[in-house]
């Protein structure tokens, strides 16, 4: 290295208060259009259908202004750390600390998952929250094999959820079987909706794959909305069984465990009880995810995501590769939706539009594609982080935007983007996610 | 006759709408041998491969493989991963396709995947985790591990394959297809990008595989130095047609083939020969 010339790299790091002023200068101006329209005027329809409107010019100028000063902090901020990276960000002793507390975290977190019921006992209110994050991770596990093993980009998840939540509500509700039988048969149900949505688009890559699956979604909800006869439409089912413990229902009566076990009834038992199922149920989609990847099938589904034409080459079927893991994915995901139609008690179309879908997608995209530990900390994140937002009201979406927003500039590949190898001779290192392919369908 | 061809190849013909990039190709690949395929660029080599290995559908024309055992096999009436699944028929690609996000021994793993599925159950016993597929799947490794070595790549096992030097991966990308225990290896250039240490360490490896493995290898190669050095037999195409067929020898003295790769008419060869000799 000669001696660093003082000149030209302190012209491209520092370009001038000049510089700085015309950037801020245009981003206001483009916040200024956008938000002229946006916030500068309010309209409303009048008690008589006609137009009303009145100017906000005051709100206006103070988000100019912020932008404004935004922009020349944030370009004050790039120039004093210079491109961004995590190695100038964080120091190589908190990097070492960071390493152990990345192989931490997993364990901890299952401990404390497991303790919850238990600390949080008389909070009904964290107690519903974890069963609701633990439903979204299991669903997030189920589509990772789907979107970040196998690298087919799925939009219409939640169409196996429904089907896993109206075979068990219509199982129950019309035959009287139990939770534990409808449970599996959700499950295979589920997978074979997902195998026959699988032969269609075997064809179809990338964005293709991506419109097809989305419309399959939409199919299998205004399937649901106009089949009145059994799915009672936009009604939707109720009066669902609750889950019973293994045949021992979870009631005040005398056959009830409580009374079984001479304890006294209280109606958190089952929802520690429905906490427990969720956990096991996600837990077990985790065992068996990290299961396959270790087997043939799993390598398989990997080897696709990163060149289908080599996988080909090499004698692997990518048709059934691709349809075992619509299926898989589809099961867990039939699962989910047995144990929330339980939960619940009542199931209508409402619960699996679209949106829910992009949820469970983002939480993948986020945790870092086919990293298990990303997606339940992704789910804990999307989840939990938009009860944290509560207490901003009106801004709540807005601030959980920009959080997110931040996590993807922070980590474009997710929370967890690197990959572990599946077998090794000497040691196992993660593999960067800059060699790893997200995939084309 | 089938005892002595692995590979017949009848009036094969490709044409791409107007285009016609293979035009009534015959030859033969013999068994144990390495049969060069080569021709200036734009030739229809690689299609030639393409129709060999599935990737395409040939317009007409028939391609035989003979088993040692003598089953044969038309390969096109198999597509594509049943060439390899069933005919034995592996290949590598010209552009190096290997699975760069998983490392060396993942990449070798994955190319056994047909028998590892046997093993596994379809996938049954494999979850259970049964004795059995214990067993397999220690095998593999240790076949994946004995590649490794040949190939000089032990250390690096554990490396994701995107990060392994060029030469590396083209000899990665050589041992992933021995992996799924071919009767025919088909490789696309595999000394392209090499400098001359590397091609020699390739000739040899190649050599090996037909020595120790009784594979034929079907070859694509630009590489002349590695041609004239191991092939037992070479076929010589320009504009989709053969134009030569013989022992390296005869190839090198043949004008017609030097005239493809000069771009010269014959005569003028034949003329810029006689004044040089």
């Amino acid at each position: 290295m000669t001696a660093p010339v003082p000149g030209p790299t302190k012209l491209s790091r520092a370009p001038g208060v000049a510089f700085i002023f015309k950037k801020a200068l245009i981003s206001a101006l483009v916040a200024l259009v956008l938000f002229s329209l946006m916030i500068g005027i309010r309209t409303e329809a009048g008690p008589t259908g006609q137009l009303i409107y009145w100017t906000r010019f005051d709100d206006l100028a103070a988000m100019v202004a912020t932008v404004f000063g935004g922009s020349i902090v944030v370009e004050l901020l790039r120039q004093w750390w210079g491109p961004v990276g995590t190695i100038r960000i964080v120091p190589p002793a908190a990097q070492n600390g960071l390493v152990v507390a990345r192989r931490a975290i997993a364990p901890v977190l299952l401990i404390f998952t497991f303790l919850v019921p238990v600390i949080f006992y008389d909070q009904r209110y964290i107690l519903d929250l974890g069963i609701l994050v633990l439903t979204y991770v299991m669903l997030g596990w189920g589509l990772n094999v789907v979107v970040g093993l196998a690298g087919l980009l799925d939009l219409g998840y939640v169409a196996f959820y429904a089907v896993g939540a109206y075979s068990y509500a219509l199982l129950s509700t019309n035959f009287g079987l139990s939770f534990w039988v409808c449970l599996p048969l959700a499950g295979i149900l589920a997978a074979f909706w997902g195998v026959l949505l699988g032969f269609p688009v075997l064809r179809l890559r990338g964005d293709y794959l991506a419109i097809v699956t989305l419309a399959f979604g939409e199919i299998i909800r205004l399937v649901i909305i106009n089949w009145q006869s059994l799915t009672g439409g936009p009604n939707g089912v109720s009066g669902i069984p609750r889950p019973t413990f293994f045949g021992i229902p979870l009631t005040p009566g005398d056959n009830g465990l409580a009374a079984r076990l001479g304890i006294e009834f209280s109606p958190t038992h089952r929802i520690v009880f429905l906490f427990y199922l969720i956990l096991a149920l996600a837990l077990l989609t985790n065992w068996v995810t990290i299961r396959l990847r270790r087997l043939p099938i799993g390598r398989a589904w990997e080897a696709l995501r990163e060149d289908e034409v080599a996988c080909r080459a090499l004698g692997i079927n990518t048709t059934t590769t691709k349809l075992t893991a619509f299926a898989t994915g589809a099961m867990f995901g039939g699962f989910a939706g047995a144990f929330f139609a339980t939960r619940q008690g009542f199931i209508s179309p409402e619960s699996f539009t679209f949106q829910e879908s992009a949820l469970v997608l983002a939480i993948v995209v986020l945790g870092g594609m086919g990293s298990q530990l990303g997606v339940a900390l992704a789910a804990l994140t999307m989840i939990g982080g938009f009860e944290l937002f509560r207490g901003f009201d009106q801004y709540r979406m807005l601030v959980f935007g920009v959080a997110m927003v931040l996590l993807m500039i922070w980590r474009p590949r997710g929370l967890i983007g690197h990959r572990a190898p599946t077998v090794f001779l000497e040691r196992s290192q993660a593999i960067s996610s800059e060699l790893t392919s997200e995939g084309r369908g | 006759m089938s005892g002595k061809n692995i590979l017949n190849v009848d009036h094969l013909s490709m044409r791409f709408g107007g285009v016609v990039a293979v035009n009534d190709l015959s030859f033969t690949a013999e068994r144990r041998k390495i049969t060069a395929l080569i021709g200036p660029n734009g030739a229809g080599k690689t299609t030639v491969f393409n129709c060999i290995t599935g990737f395409y559908k040939p317009t007409s024309g028939a391609m035989r493989l003979t088993h040692d055992d003598g089953r044969a096999i038309q390969l096109e009436r198999l597509n594509d991963f049943r060439i390899s699944k069933l005919a034995k028929v592996a290949r590598t690609f010209q552009n190096i396709r290997l699975f760069p996000g998983m490392t060396a021994l993942e990449n070798l793993m994955v190319a056994q995947h047909n028998a590892l599925m046997r093993a596994s159950g379809l996938t049954f016993l494999g979850l259970i985790g049964a004795p059995s597929w214990r067993a397999a799947e220690k095998h593999a490794i240790d076949q994946a591990t004995r590649w490794l070595g040949r190939i000089g790549l032990l250390e690096r096992a554990d490396d994701a394959a995107g990060n392994l030097p060029y030469g590396d991966q083209r000899r990665l990308e050589i041992a992933r297809a021995m992996c799924t225990e071919p009767a025919l290896l088909c490789l696309d250039e595999p000394a392209a990008g090499l400098n001359a240490r590397e091609s020699a360490a390739l000739s040899e490896l190649l050599l090996s595989i037909r020595g120790d493995h009784g594979t034929s290898i079907l070859l694509i190669e630009h590489d002349m130095s590695v041609v004239m050095e191991i092939s037992d037999h070479i076929v010589v195409m320009d504009y989709g047609v053969k134009i030569a067929e013989g022992a390296p020898q005869d190839i090198r003295d043949n004008p017609r083939v030097i005239a493809a790769y000069l771009g010269a008419d014959e005569e003028e060869a034949i003329a810029v020969m006689e004044s040089g000799t």
